[in-house]
């Protein structure tokens, strides 16, 4: 593995009594495909949330290039280029395809407010510039000629593909999915899965996916972690993990020889 | 004459108040029920110009310096009602704003330099039609340019999803603080034209009614959207005096008749009139939808 992209060092997550996550450690390198499966209510999207600094970890640290982001602003980590996509779909409805993709940029815009009010030559070459972008960014998504519709009226597939387009828009080092392939179909899954790698390879990023397929998991994960209660409990390459014990018994329950067992254990 | 174009600086002074609303309603989605308290702050700051410190210069440029005072009056008000005050959401954000509006309208009615609730007399005239048209063009054009640039989308992308739009690296509490200082400020400018127009204030002049009032005149027109403001600014402005100059039977019932069609036309069109689009964009949108 080359040199860790992201690392998250030993970090636990309270709410009150409840811990969403224990413990946990670990470290992504600079153009790796990861994904984080478990059961649900395993603390996943807790994980997510800490990395994107929605929530700040109770113990322990997360850090990008070898500096510390926990506890810092999810504006300013997305600054320093982690983007995220959303479990629930989460875009701005009201607004065009491409505004969508635009505001993504927000983070990378040079010319300053006074530019934009008076419409000087440097806003109007900037914006020209990510229009143009943003444009050949839907091409790769294959929206491009939705643009000018509202995000709420795509369809639910290529409303997560704009979501994905609009994490993009951000330039990130570090792309987190969550539960991309939720709620779609075979056909349209399997495109997913390419879509991921065709991304992977052009933007030169690191992806770390949430995901319950787990055909598109074992497909395209170079790495997987487990977690289950918010413990990390198994951690490997894809065949390893398929034969893991722990992992099996999170997801089916332990076996139980039924003719050994008391009743009091019960 | 007078009559028609005193209506006239009403109407533009109304633009402006509903412009810089919405700004803070339209564009960033916050709930702000204060308006006439930075509209009362920005009128009571350039009438204190005008009464105690005028400049013996031309009357012109001591109305630009009035406006300045006035602007920066309010939006020192916004910026410090913002801070506490943006923390909140929705209707505990309104009724926190409601509260600090009327605390400025009553401090200025317990200030006994100012005229207190008998009001504050002597303003200087110095409003003219084109200070007033011309700072409507120029709020015009600033809401509109700003609605086209990187800053006015991530306004604009607060109040679509807040979340999103922080994970989008928006500072929330920087663009919403933002468009509170300048909505507040924009709002003091329409008091400085207030003010020096009628030469009289009342503290009573900017309760919270008239907050009321500039809202409806934003939802009518359609949040977000600068032309629907501006309309919404003139038929509201305008409505109550035709309903008076009709005779004096439907004068009688103009506010009635003024309230139904409020209702009437939030039943047919709750987005109000343009919904969050432009008069000229409105086309484009349609054709683009799918469904």
């Amino acid at each position: 593995m080359n040199t860790s992209l992201i690392e998250l060092n030993n970090v636990t997550m309270k709410f009150g009594g409840l811990t969403a996550v224990k413990d946990v450690t670990l470290k992504v390198g600079q153009n790796d495909l990861v994904a984080i499966i478990g059961p649900n209510g395993a603390g996943k999207t807790t994980l997510f949330n800490m990395i994107t600094g929605i929530y700040s970890p109770t113990i322990g640290e997360v850090t990008l290039d070898g500096k510390k982001i926990s506890a810092k602003k999810p504006s300013d980590i997305t600054r320093l280029g982690i983007a995220r996509t959303f479990q629930n779909i989460r875009l701005f409805n009201n607004l065009s395809v491409l505004d969508n993709i635009k505001i993504a940029r927000h983070t990378r815009i040079n010319y300053n407010f006074f530019d934009g009010i008076f419409k000087t030559k440097k806003y109007k070459d900037e914006e020209k510039l990510i229009t143009e972008e943003s444009i050949k960014l839907l091409k790769l998504f294959k929206l491009e000629d939705k643009k000018d519709h509202l995000a709420r009226n795509l369809p639910y597939g290529a409303q997560r593909k704009l979501e994905m387009a609009r994490a993009l828009a951000t330039k990130p080092k570090l792309l987190l999915l969550d539960e991309p392939a939720a709620g779609m179909n075979p056909t349209e899954t399997k495109e997913l899965s390419e879509l991921i790698r065709l991304i992977r390879l052009e933007f030169g990023i690191a992806v770390i996916l949430i995901e319950h397929d787990m055909n598109l998991v074992m497909e395209i994960a170079e790495k997987i972690y487990v977690l289950d209660y918010g413990n990390l409990i198994a951690s490997g390459k894809p065949q390893e993990i398929q034969n893991n014990k722990q992992v099996i018994e999170a997801y089916l329950g332990a076996d139980i020889d039924v003719e050994n067992v008391s009743g009091d254990s019960l | 004459m007078d009559y028609y174009l005193q209506i006239l600086t009403n109407v533009g002074i109304f633009i402006t108040l509903t412009l810089s609303l919405n700004l803070i309603n339209g564009y960033c989605g916050q709930f702000s029920l204060g308006h006439a308290g930075f509209w009362g702050v920005g009128a009571y700051a350039s009438a204190v110009y005008g009464v105690f410190f005028a400049l013996p210069v031309d009357p012109a440029l001591n109305m630009f310096i009035s406006i300045l005072i006035g602007f920066s009056a309010a939006a020192l008000c916004g910026l410090l009602i913002g801070i506490p005050c943006l923390r909140l959401k929705g209707d505990y954000l309104a009724i926190a704003t409601i509260g600090f509006s009327e605390i400025l309208r009553i401090i200025i009615m317990n200030t006994e330099s100012i005229g207190g609730p008998r009001g504050f007399t002597n303003i200087p005239k110095w409003t003219t039609s084109y200070w007033v048209w011309g700072l409507v063009i120029v709020t015009t054009i600033f809401m509109l340019n700003l609605k086209r640039s990187a800053f006015g989308r991530a306004i604009i992308s607060i109040r679509e999803d807040e979340i999103a739009a922080e994970t989008m690296g928006i500072n929330l509490f920087h663009f919403k603080l933002f468009s509170f200082i300048i909505g507040a400020g924009i709002a003091g400018i329409a008091g400085s034209l207030v003010a020096h127009d009628q030469q009289f204030l009342h503290p009573n002049n900017f309760n919270f009614m008239w907050s009321v009032c500039i809202l409806v005149m934003v939802i009518l027109g359609g949040q977000g959207s600068v032309t629907g403001s501006i309309v919404g600014a003139i038929i509201l402005t305008i409505l109550p005096e035709v309903l008076k100059m009709i005779n004096s039977d439907v004068a009688t019932w103009r506010v009635s008749i003024y309230s139904a069609l409020m209702i009437i036309l939030m039943l047919t069109r709750p987005q109000g009139i343009f919904g969050p689009h432009e008069l000229f964009e409105k086309k484009k949108f349609q054709s683009g939808r799918v469904s």
